[in-house]
């Protein structure tokens, strides 16, 4: 498993059945790897009857339920090569997950989120605002999921303003315009979690009719749509919004989750996300958890292989979504693209691990 | 001052630690300090420290002193041993 993930090969240029045998081969090594070193791991594929090596498609790969990393301590190194532990945020009473990171790893989802977004965003690194409090990176040993976000995007900024007040995430007005002053007309980053955008930013800017002029900047964000929904705010608004507020048009959401840092699916120009050359999202159906084709909606699965210091490699999430299609994207990207659909609703996303949790068992 | 100590102390404020820890072998995660929050702070310090502006592709290849004195090198800093 030495290769290294997104390097020679451009992120998004490799045609989908290229990209196919070489991530079948790397998961499949990648696979036995966490046989070999976590038990836990090793127990849940015996109960299953599942192989490592037999895989013959990447739709035969053992694939766990990504709330497994809630109830379970899932790692393939020892504690003394731990230099991170990640939590999910989970609302309040929910169990969090739990994800182990050695430097291979954390090193590896760092690069490889850099040569993800410098498709979006450029080499340069660019005057950033963070849409949110400085408080949310304050403790160095266990940042939420938030955190490690924004440390990771961070990357790609300088000058790094935290827009928002520690007491009670209102939009530090005086921040801003001293950023915007600094930065008259240059290109800037602007990165934050939808919600908070969109609550914390883009909103009271309009409902403030503040003046603020982000023409040139870009914005990245991710974090779910769940909030949005509610307000019945969908991309095409958010967008629209985003605009008005500050002039933005150059919006880039992402997919991703804390269970695979690094491995994140960005929005292309027309408005899809986009699978980069070291992970891939497979659609099953959610009463058989069978494969589906292009257009049928379903649950995300996602593979990546970055995860090296815990089994997180191929995971089924409790996103609903639908690949749109393979290679033929108008933007130009190579690869499956494709489109997130919201949540499943929870009693079924509990059904779902139950089943699991009983097969496993039984 | 020389290049070598400007780096040295770019590297003990940015990570806060003696400068007798800071050796060509010293990686990034190599030690508590060296986190990547320390990174960026350690990034901005050589920045000011040599008046350039590194890329995206530089703060991932920063991966030991070794390596950070390899990077500037590029952008005409020279450390002469």
């Amino acid at each position: 498993m030495n290769r290294e993930p997104p390097s020679e090969l451009s992120v998004y240029g490799v045609p989908q059945l290229v990209k196919r045998e070489l991530l079948l081969e790397d998961l499949r090594r990648l696979t036995q790897k966490h046989v070999d070193s976590c038990k836990e791991y090793k127990a849940i594929l015996d109960a299953r009857g599942w192989g490592a090596s037999e895989a013959r498609s990447l739709e035969d790969l053992p694939f766990l339920p990504v709330g497994l990393f809630k109830t379970e301590t899932l790692k393939s190194v020892p504690v003394a090569d731990i230099v991170k532990t990640l939590t999910s945020s989970g609302t309040t009473g929910q169990a969090v997950s739990r994800i182990y990171l050695d430097k291979e790893t954390a090193m590896m989802q760092s690069r490889a989120l850099i040569k993800i977004m410098q498709n979006f965003i450029g080499k340069e690194r660019l005057p950033m605002l963070i849409v949110d409090h400085p408080g949310i990176v304050k403790d160095r040993n266990s940042f939420s999921a938030r955190g490690a976000g924004i440390l990771g995007m961070a990357n790609f900024g300088r000058d790094h303003c935290y827009a928002l007040r520690d007491e009670d995430m209102s939009l530090d007005e005086g921040k801003l315009e001293d950023f915007l002053r600094r930065n008259r007309g240059g290109k800037v980053l602007i990165f934050g979690f939808t919600f908070m955008v969109w609550k914390y930013f883009v909103k009271p800017i309009l409902d403030g009719g503040m003046d603020v002029a982000l023409d040139n900047a870009v914005l990245v964000h991710s974090g779910g749509w769940k909030k949005l929904e509610d307000e019945a705010v969908d991309n095409a608004t958010f967008k629209r919004f985003a605009f008005e507020a500050a002039g933005i048009s150059r919006v880039h959401n992402f997919y991703g989750m804390v269970e695979q840092v690094g491995s994140v699916f960005v929005e292309c120009s027309e408005g899809y996300l986009h699978a980069p050359i070291h992970a891939d999202v497979i659609i099953r159906s959610p009463r058989d958890w069978s494969a589906l084709n292009v257009g049928e909606s379903g649950l995300i699965q996602v593979i990546s292989t970055l995860p090296h210091s815990y089994p997180g490699h191929s995971l089924l999430t409790e996103d609903r979504g639908m690949v749109v299609g393979e290679d033929d994207c108008r933007c130009g990207l190579k690869g499956r693209y494709f489109l997130v659909l919201g949540r499943l609703p929870r009693a079924e996303a509990r059904g779902c691990s139950d089943t699991f949790e009983a097969k496993r068992k039984g | 001052m020389s290049n070598a100590d400007k780096l040295k102390q770019a590297f003990v404020e940015a990570l806060q630690v003696n400068s007798s820890v800071i050796t060509d072998s010293l990686a990034y995660e190599g030690i508590r300090e060296w986190d990547s929050v320390a990174h960026m702070q350690l990034v901005a310090a050589l920045e000011e420290a040599f008046d350039i502006m590194l890329d995206t592709d530089d703060i991932i290849d920063m991966s030991s002193v070794a390596k950070a004195k390899e990077i500037l090198a590029r952008y005409g800093v020279a450390f002469n041993r």
